[in-house]
């Protein structure tokens, strides 16, 4: 047990890099892998005098007691655990499973919708509702179709696999609430609609539900510290009541949540992250260093193609 | 060794001030305002001790520190046996001697206190704690290994003090902290100026050389349950110590918007992942010009004094009683005014108000007077009608108490009361045998001091529980120093070190 949640850090064993600001880690935590549950986060630090970045668990693997972990870069410190999270290197901390678990069990037919990054955290849902034998419909929303990634993983647990794009270079043309629409008039009897993604994709499910009032739930990520449910910097507004999306969730009822406070809430550091990561842009840039990694799909090992990035990017 | 018998006319009448430093000066930095005694001041503080029969401070500590025989020996100038007597009742003198609210309970009970100023009691704590990190002192009886494996959760001083009960004895003892350092609310929640990070970790690498392991990043209750502990992960007693740490909210329009915070976020921001040193630590501090904080408790104080060492230009402090009622630290109140916040007593927000944007404009509060006496003996305060203004406030932070952490009664079959803290019996056993529970998470917020004490009480329970016989380890040694082949003697791990 000693050696999972010691100082040593969490070693990352694998990663894939879906495009250009997206990326997996595959991180060894056994005991993490056997706890966690479809719906819950982590909370990461990937250095001493880094930030703690609440992530929704993408996928885990019980047998060979691995957490995966599906990051956009985005922000100074998503942007430089881009560069630095490879293969062989360790996060600082990584706690978890935080949330209350997505109950899975009881459903018939259920729609699982992902947008964008959202699609990594949906699909443990997806699975699980499939193995608690429910009839799932995915319906998964990207920009083109060349940011599409595990499509067959989806296929895999989907009874039913709706792919939305915005452009139309595959799957519909159109967003995931078009998608749900489809769903929608295919079968009169769904369950439950789960969203995970941005806010603004969240809220229109939502309302495309709404009218019929299907079950829809939403998974929340706002801004965290410890996410154990301490600092209260996670509220939102859910019907009349104030929740903590850490303790309370993240799962929520979509028809309920305050959208537009959660959105205005998300940008409250908005100055301070672009200052944080402008500053970082041009160390990087001082440092004749890239800021961004190449694509994987281009470079079979790009671990090697890196200096070690613990050596230049933290110091001390 | 007979002594002149000392009276309340022949003691320095004036207690010994200590140096601190200069208002102006300190609002912009975060070093500790209390310089703390030196020992010509500590000597002099001793001698204002009585030395009474029958002492009601030993009474008055929730920990039943044998002050006077502490006091004694530092008049005898034996520091290093003062802190002996210290250590065998509370193992964090360093961080008890600052943060405890001595005016109400050792200090408050000191007979010197009738007539003239108590004794410095926390002051004099304080010194023998600082000298003991600076000469790296530690009480580590030897023990042999009793086979008992004890879990703790949470690393606050509840935690660390039952950490300490249960490995004197030899027992394999583990803490666990869902954060990435431990320490709890002695990192996350007291600032440096009042408490250093580097007092907590010379505490915390005592305990380590008692044998207590850390281990970091472990959210118990969801990494693995109170039940697993016992039941699967081999633990013979499990110690909770969470904390309460679910921060009321205001309860009023508007307390969502941008730029209202609760104090254990400005506070866990600011000290643990050292927002004030923002960029060079990536976590952000909202910065506001006008901070009001709600709330004056202790922590409303912390709030107050690290808005203007972030660089405030005002700070206000709202509250709805008057200074007497105000439960912080005397010292705290006083310090908060020598820095320039402004009080605002008998006053109560009403709505928060924002400019459009989703953040804070201003605050529109109303004026109270306080009525009848409620059931906590305090007079309750009424608002006054029509008496509502409009307040000018960019930042909002509240610190009107916390409610209990859900997690630990979310993923275990614990009894919990009606409030959601878990339900002890008088021993601070849980309603699941060998599972004790102590500090916040069983009363709500109370002090440091009262969790160390709950601590304590929790690890005599597990130890009755486990029927671990008391080594007495605590018995100070009274020999003159001798050294054994240039190993202190006093050093009462000295077997262990001759072993390794």
């Amino acid at each position: 047990m000693g050696e999972a949640i010691s100082g040593a850090g969490f070693k990352i064993l694998a990663r894939e890099d879906f495009s250009d600001v997206t990326y997996s880690l595959v991180v060894h935590h056994p005991l993490m892998a056997k706890a966690a549950q479809p719906g819950q986060f982590v909370i990461v630090m990937s250095h001493e005098s880094g930030e703690r970045i609440p992530l929704t668990i993408a996928d885990f693997d019980r047998k060979k007691g691995t957490v995966t972990l599906v990051v956009q870069a985005v922000g100074k410190s998503t942007k430089e655990m881009q560069q630095t999270c490879q293969v062989g290197t360790s996060l600082y901390g990584m706690v978890g499973p935080m949330g209350i678990p997505s109950p899975l069990k009881g459903k018939k037919k259920v729609v699982c919708v992902g947008g964008g990054l959202g699609v990594a955290p949906i699909y443990p849902q997806a699975r699980g509702f499939k193995e608690n034998g429910a009839y799932v419909i995915g319906v998964l929303g990207f920009r083109n179709k060349n940011l599409i990634f595990w499509a067959d993983k989806f296929r895999a647990c989907c009874d039913e696999l709706i792919l939305c794009t915005d452009d139309g270079s595959a799957g519909i043309k159109g967003f995931v609430n078009d998608g749900i629409k489809l769903a929608m008039q295919g079968h009169n009897d769904i369950d439950e609609v789960v969203a995970i993604g941005p806010p603004i994709m969240m809220k229109a499910c939502a309302e495309t539900t709404r009218a019929a009032g299907i079950k829809t739930i939403v998974s929340l990520n706002p801004i965290m510290v410890d996410g154990t449910g301490m600092c209260g910097g996670c509220r939102v507004k859910i019907g009349d009541e104030i929740k903590f999306a850490c303790v309370d969730g993240p799962d929520f009822d979509g028809h309920k949540v305050d959208f537009n406070d959660l959105m205005t809430r998300l940008k409250r550091y908005a100055a301070e992250e672009k200052a944080a990561l402008d500053r970082w842009s041009e160390n990087c840039r001082m440092m004749n260093m890239t800021p961004a990694v190449t694509r994987a799909s281009e470079d079979a090992d790009p671990a090697a193609a890196l200096p070690d990035p613990f050596e230049e990017a933290l110091g001390g | 060794m007979a002594k002149k018998k000392k009276t309340i006319r022949s003691i320095p009448q004036q207690r010994t001030a200590v140096r601190e430093l200069d208002p102006q000066v300190r609002v912009k930095n975060f070093e500790e305002v209390n310089c703390g005694y030196t020992l010509d001041q500590a000597l002099n503080e001793a001698e204002r001790c009585l030395m009474c029969p029958d002492p009601a401070c030993i009474a008055g500590c929730p920990v039943n520190i044998n002050i006077p025989k502490f006091i004694d020996a530092i008049t005898a100038k034996n520091i290093r046996g003062a802190y002996d007597v210290i250590a065998a009742s509370n193992l964090l003198a360093a961080v008890c001697g600052r943060v405890c609210p001595q005016e109400t309970q050792c200090e408050g009970v000191c007979v010197v206190g009738e007539s003239l100023e108590p004794v410095g009691i926390g002051r004099l704590e304080r010194f023998v704690g600082d000298q003991a990190i600076k000469e790296k002192w530690t009480n580590v009886p030897y023990a042999a290994p009793s086979g008992f494996k004890i879990g703790i959760v949470g690393s606050g001083p509840a935690g660390m003090a039952c950490a300490a009960d249960m490995a004197k004895p030899g027992c394999d003892v583990t803490v666990f902290e869902a954060f990435h350092e431990p320490g709890g609310v002695l990192k996350y929640g007291i600032p440096d100026f009042r408490l250093p990070n580097s007092v907590v970790d010379a505490e915390i690498a005592n305990l380590r050389k008692l044998g207590v392991k850390f281990e970091c990043n472990t959210l118990v209750g969801r990494l693995f349950t109170i039940e697993q502990m016992r039941d699967e992960l081999g633990f013979d007693a499990v110690f909770i110590g969470t904390g309460a740490g679910y921060p009321s909210m205001l309860g009023i329009p508007g307390d969502t918007l941008n730029g209202v915070l609760s104090a254990n976020e400005l506070l866990t921001r600011c000290n643990l992942m050292r927002a004030k040193e923002f960029p060079n630590y990536d976590t952000p501090i909202p910065l506001g010009k006008r901070v009001a904080v709600i709330g004056a408790g202790n922590t409303a104080m912390d709030a107050m004094r690290v808005c203007l060492r972030l660089g405030a230009e005002k700070v206000y402090c709202i509250y709805r009683r008057t200074r007497a009622e105000c439960p912080a630290r005397a010292e705290e109140v006083h310090h908060a005014m020598e820095e320039g916040v402004e009080f605002h007593w008998l006053t109560a927000p009403v709505e928060v108000l924002d400019d459009g944007k989703g953040n804070v404009r201003a605050m529109r509060c109303i004026k109270m007077e306080l009525g009848e006496p409620d059931d906590s003996g305090r007079r309750r305060p009424v608002p006054v009608k029509g008496s509502e203004f409009e307040f000018e406030t960019d930042q909002i932070v509240f610190a009107i108490g916390t409610n209990a952490n859900p997690i630990i009664g979310q993923t275990s079959k614990l009894k919990l009361n009606k409030r959601g803290y878990i339900a002890t019996d008088e021993n601070l056993a849980t309603s699941m045998a060998g599972v004790y529970a102590g500090g916040d998470i069983v009363t709500g917020a109370a002090t440091v001091i009262q969790a160390m004490g709950a601590g304590r009480k929790a690890a005599r329970g597990m130890k009755n529980y486990l029927r671990i016989r008391d080594t007495g380890a605590e018995a100070a040694p009274e020999s003159p120093v001798a050294t054994f082949f240039g190993i202190d003697l006093r050093e009462r791990n000295y077997a262990r070190i001759r072993a390794a």
